[in-house]
């Protein structure tokens, strides 16, 4: 695949980004920076319970200690009490238990809100926690998915209209092929697997955090919060506090990260906004790390029953999956939806004539989970990348044989697929032919079966992932049939402004992806100026009024549309101003290097800042033309489009400690037309290094009473420098075509593709000692006890 | 609670002030000399994000009490260039190799490689990332930062 760079504008080139100025010089405006005069601080008491009745709760022993304000428990607030909603009912009959901002006589996980204290001190509001009178009577807690399901389990919600068991709701994918019994019947190997997606956090390293700031006698509010998502959350609050959506401004300043964690509508932020407007003075709240441990929403917790069936030359027939999703105590805002944005992409990149799709939601006495990086994709790639493996072992097949004989091959794009997609684009053939070649797959295997005939007690695996996932969310019509509120698409305001200079108003909320960068260099593209002359306006709904905000790989898939489709509205309407100052037509003139020159007579020009200080002066415009340089685009996306990619993992994994080391990690990611290549890169570095700390280091632990075993960063490990390897990485360019920029995304592939391809070399490199699967986090304890497992089997 | 009183230089300016002995260096320097470029990443001393020099070597600013910074010299992020267009190589390194993405927890990153740097002036990968352990960052998978440093390196004239 040749790519082409064209050096004559921005666009593809490998840019310095322009946030890192400030980034690097600590002049940065994180929510926790801001300091406005009248701050009370809120500090919130959290449950240390899984599961109690709340028998008494007496908050006034807090307001007699030093710098106290004020200090609510849900009696005490009352009609403020705001309720968390969710907007993803994924079916008519699911069950949504009422989540309230503080607990209203239970709590239902470690963690859960009980009271709050306000205080013009921060160490103080903390301090005053201790001095709250509050006696839990302590329930059965039920920890484990399959166990809140057992008639008779203890009930997570268990009050008026309350459900009758744990199960949130069952979503059956109706229709999808021959029925699998048929797929089955005609099958001569079938193959069945038990994998657990194990709960993770996101894991940003910038805490929450939320400032509500009332104006004066006014409804007006302003609030900052450390969110990927201000517009929605503008929208949630409103409904939530009954505050007018008009008189309410959100905004994201800098924030640290989010990786799906700051898609959220939080209990913290309803509290902040309606004590603030209670209290008539800013509200500010920071979490703890151990706060977020335990409030801020987790992620995956899946159990996922597989079945794959095929014929002995290895022709993919069928695919059964049947998963029990873990919500935890409460449904955040699009919790019942996480596990469906998996269920179109269990069939992957294969081709097959049946796909079977059940999944149940469960309560359970834990942290509610959300999207984490992926949400939904990881689950299903981790689940079919792993069985196709395990069908290889069966069939005495080499794995990514046995994959490139079943997937869509280039030529027959677009492909509709048995989940009911339409993939857009791929080449699957050329990005493995690339990512085999990097990675010396011949003589990693001859190595393999070298230190298999000696016995070497460190053995070498090899695992393969090759992954699509759907991206750039998305069509509004498809989530309106998903039931998901909103809609999916980007808006994008552009003006040049008398002096030359150009803002550019988008929808999407950066948190570390480089949007200022990158969409400066789609504009200067189009419209020739510099791109340090375009100045990048996000994150804050009192001056980028309309957005969908930035989560799943949407931000250039979609809101790029919307920059591309203004920036060209900005031209066409600047044209007819410079044809009347150049006295000649409109059709006589074309656009050419920022500036608009008379066809066959170059000289003749006017440059787009000239026409732009005549549409500010407006003496001199052609009739019927309204003053000001600006154009704006809306663009609801036709379709999602699909990036993909082969990753290979070589692992050493010591048989005697357990201990597994990365030796090579090879991807070459297929994402579509590159904005900036550089940007691209270091997303697939941060991506493979969440996706390989799920594989090997990650993982929250509860014990069996609900109690939360990682709750710092001293007991959960991120791994550091020293625990992850160099990459190496590659790109092919499939062109997407459902936009015309031909982008696709890739903020969360390499956490997609990842995990399977490290889980799978693991346990390649054990399979001679009949090792069919590893728990994650794959520690050594883990590997260990998977080795010791299959020795007892063997026994 | 009874207040110390404490002096401490921070980025070249002598600061006065008086401190809840409890108080750490972090929440001071934030708080109440509105020094926000050093930020907070956990409780634990576990991410290393609001890493400053006291004399010259790197501590977890979490865990250190303001009144044991009392007499000292503090680094920050925001002392470390000597002017706007003067960075400090390991800054310029960092936006050469694209070694930083959402920023936060690029202060603490700062700063501890310019410590690594000043002991080990040409360290190996290895020796990077020993180096860099005690400073997560959740976005560049590390391959970038460990480049910034080989850069950083070679431009300061350690590395060959």
């Amino acid at each position: 695949m040749t790519e082409v760079l064209d050096t004559s504008t921005p666009m593809g080139r490998p840019l310095k980004r322009k946030e890192d100025a400030r980034l690097l010089h600590g002049q940065t405006n994180w929510t926790d920076n801001i300091q406005l005069p009248g701050t009370v601080h809120m500090a919130i008491l959290r449950s240390p319970m899984a599961h109690a009745k709340i028998t008494k709760l007496d908050v006034s022993g807090a307001l007699d200690q030093p710098h106290v304000v004020a200090a609510y428990g849900a009696a005490e607030l009352g009609d403020l009490n705001g309720a968390i909603p969710c907007v993803w009912p994924v079916t008519d009959d699911i069950q949504m238990p009422p989540f309230p901002a503080l607990a209203v006589d239970k709590v239902r996980h470690v963690g859960d809100a009980v009271a709050v204290v306000l205080a013009t001190d921060k160490t103080a509001a903390y301090d005053a926690l201790e001095a709250i009178d509050v006696d839990y009577e302590p329930l059965p807690a039920v920890v484990d998915m399959e166990a809140a399901l057992q008639p008779g389990a203890p009930l997570v919600h268990d009050g008026e209209g309350a459900p009758m068991s744990n199960e949130c709701y069952t979503f059956p994918l109706p229709g999808t092929g021959i029925p699998y019994d048929e797929a089955k019947a005609k099958a001569d190997v079938v193959v069945k697997r038990r994998f657990v997606n194990q709960r993770i956090i996101a894991g940003y390293m910038e805490p929450r955090a939320v400032v509500a700031s009332p104006m004066g006698m006014s409804n007006e509010m302003t609030v900052w919060s450390a969110t990927q998502i201000p517009h929605i959350l503008r929208v949630l609050l409103s409904l939530v506090t009954g505050l007018p959506e008009n008189a309410l401004r959100v905004v994201a300043p800098d924030v640290g990260g989010g990786f799906g964690g700051k898609l959220q509508l939080y209990r913290e932020e309803i509290l902040a906004v309606q004590l603030a407007r209670h209290l008539g003075r800013p509200v500010k709240w920071t979490e703890t790390r151990s706060e977020d441990m335990v409030a801020s929403h987790h992620g995956r917790d899946q159990i996922q029953d597989i079945e794959i069936c095929a014929t002995k030359d290895g022709k993919l027939l069928g695919l059964k999956v049947d998963l029990l999703a873990d919500m935890g105590a409460y449904l955040q805002i699009i919790t019942p939806g996480i596990p469906l944005l998996g269920m179109f992409m269990f069939p992957a990149i294969y081709k097959m004539e049946s796909y079977d799709f059940n999944c149940v939601g469960v309560f359970t006495n834990k942290t509610p989970t959300d999207a984490i990086r992926g949400a939904g994709r990881p689950e299903a790639t981790f689940a079919i990348e792993r069985i196709m493996d395990e069908l290889a072992a069966e069939l005495n097949m080499d794995p990514m044989k046995l994959r490139e004989m079943n997937w869509i091959q280039h030529e027959e794009f677009p492909y509709a697929t048995i989940a009911g997609l339409t993939y857009d684009t791929g080449n699957y053939e050329a990005a493995t032919a690339k990512a085999m070649d990097l990675f010396g797959y011949d003589e990693l295997r001859a190595e393999q079966e070298a230190r298999r005939a000696s016995g070497d007690p460190v053995q070498l695996g090899l695992g393969i992932s090759t992954f699509t996932e759907m991206c750039g969310l998305a069509p509004s019509r498809t989530l309106g049939a998903l039931k998901y509120v909103a809609g999916g698409w980007e808006h994008c305001t552009i003006r040049a402004l008398p002096t030359g200079k150009i803002e550019l108003i988008t929808g999407t909320s950066p948190h570390g992806q480089g949007h200022e960068t990158a969409w400066s260099q789609i504009a200067a593209s189009i419209l020739g100026v510099e791109v340090e002359d375009i100045e990048v306006v996000h994150g804050d709904t009192g001056r980028a009024p309309y957005g969908m905000d930035t989560y799943g790989s949407r931000s250039l898939a979609v809101g790029g549309q919307a920059i591309k489709k203004a920036a060209e509205r900005l031209v066409e309407k600047a044209k007819v101003i410079a044809a009347h100052q150049l006295e000649c037509s409109v059709d006589d003139l074309e656009f050419v290097d920022g500036a608009f020159r008379v066809k066959g007579d170059p000289e003749k020009a006017q440059p787009l800042a000239a026409v732009a200080f005549e549409a500010f002066s407006a003496h001199n415009l052609p009739d019927g033309v309204e003053p000001t340089l600006q154009a704006e685009a809306t663009v609801d996306p036709d379709d999602f489009s699909y990036p993909h990619g082969t990753h290979l993992c070589a692992i050493e994994v010591d048989t005697e400690t357990g201990k597994s080391t990365i030796r090579k990690y090879v991807c070459v990611d297929d994402v579509g037309v590159q904005v900036n290549p550089l940007i691209v890169e270091g997303q697939v570095h941060g991506g493979l290094a969440q996706g390989i700390a799920q594989a090997l280091y990650e993982g929250v632990e509860y014990d069996e009473d609900g109690n939360l075993l990682t709750a710092s960063f001293a007991d959960y490990l991120i791994p550091s420098a020293a625990d992850l390897p160099s990459f190496v990485t590659g790109t092919t360019v499939t062109p997407s075509t459902t936009n015309p920029l031909g982008t696709k995304g890739v903020g969360e592939a390499g956490a997609i593709a990842s995990t399977p391809a490290v889980i799978n070399a693991i346990v390649d490199a054990l399979r001679p000692m009949g090792v069919t699967d590893v728990l994650m986090p794959a520690s050594p304890q883990n590997v260990w006890r998977a080795i010791e497992d299959a020795k007892g089997g063997a026994a | 609670m009874t207040h110390v009183p404490i002096s401490v230089t921070v980025d070249g300016t002598v600061y006065d002030g008086e401190v809840e002995p409890r108080t750490l260096l972090v929440h001071w320097l934030r708080d109440s000399l509105g020094r926000v470029g050093t930020v907070v990443g956990c409780d634990t001393s576990s991410c290393g994000a609001c890493t400053v020099l006291l004399d010259g070597r790197s501590v977890k600013s979490c865990s250190v009490l303001a009144v044991q910074a009392d007499g000292h010299s503090i680094t920050t992020i925001q002392g470390l260039a000597e002017g706007e267009d003067n960075w400090h190589p390991v800054q310029t390194a960092l936006k050469e190799c694209h070694g930083l993405q959402c920023g936060y927890c690029t202060p603490g990153m700062v700063m501890s490689t310019v410590d690594l740097l000043s002991e080990n002036p040409n360290p190996t990968e290895e020796e990077i990332r020993e180096g860099l352990h005690g400073n997560l960052c959740r976005c560049t998978g590390y391959h970038n930062i460990v480049k910034s440093v080989q850069h950083a390196a070679e431009a300061m004239g350690g590395a060959k």
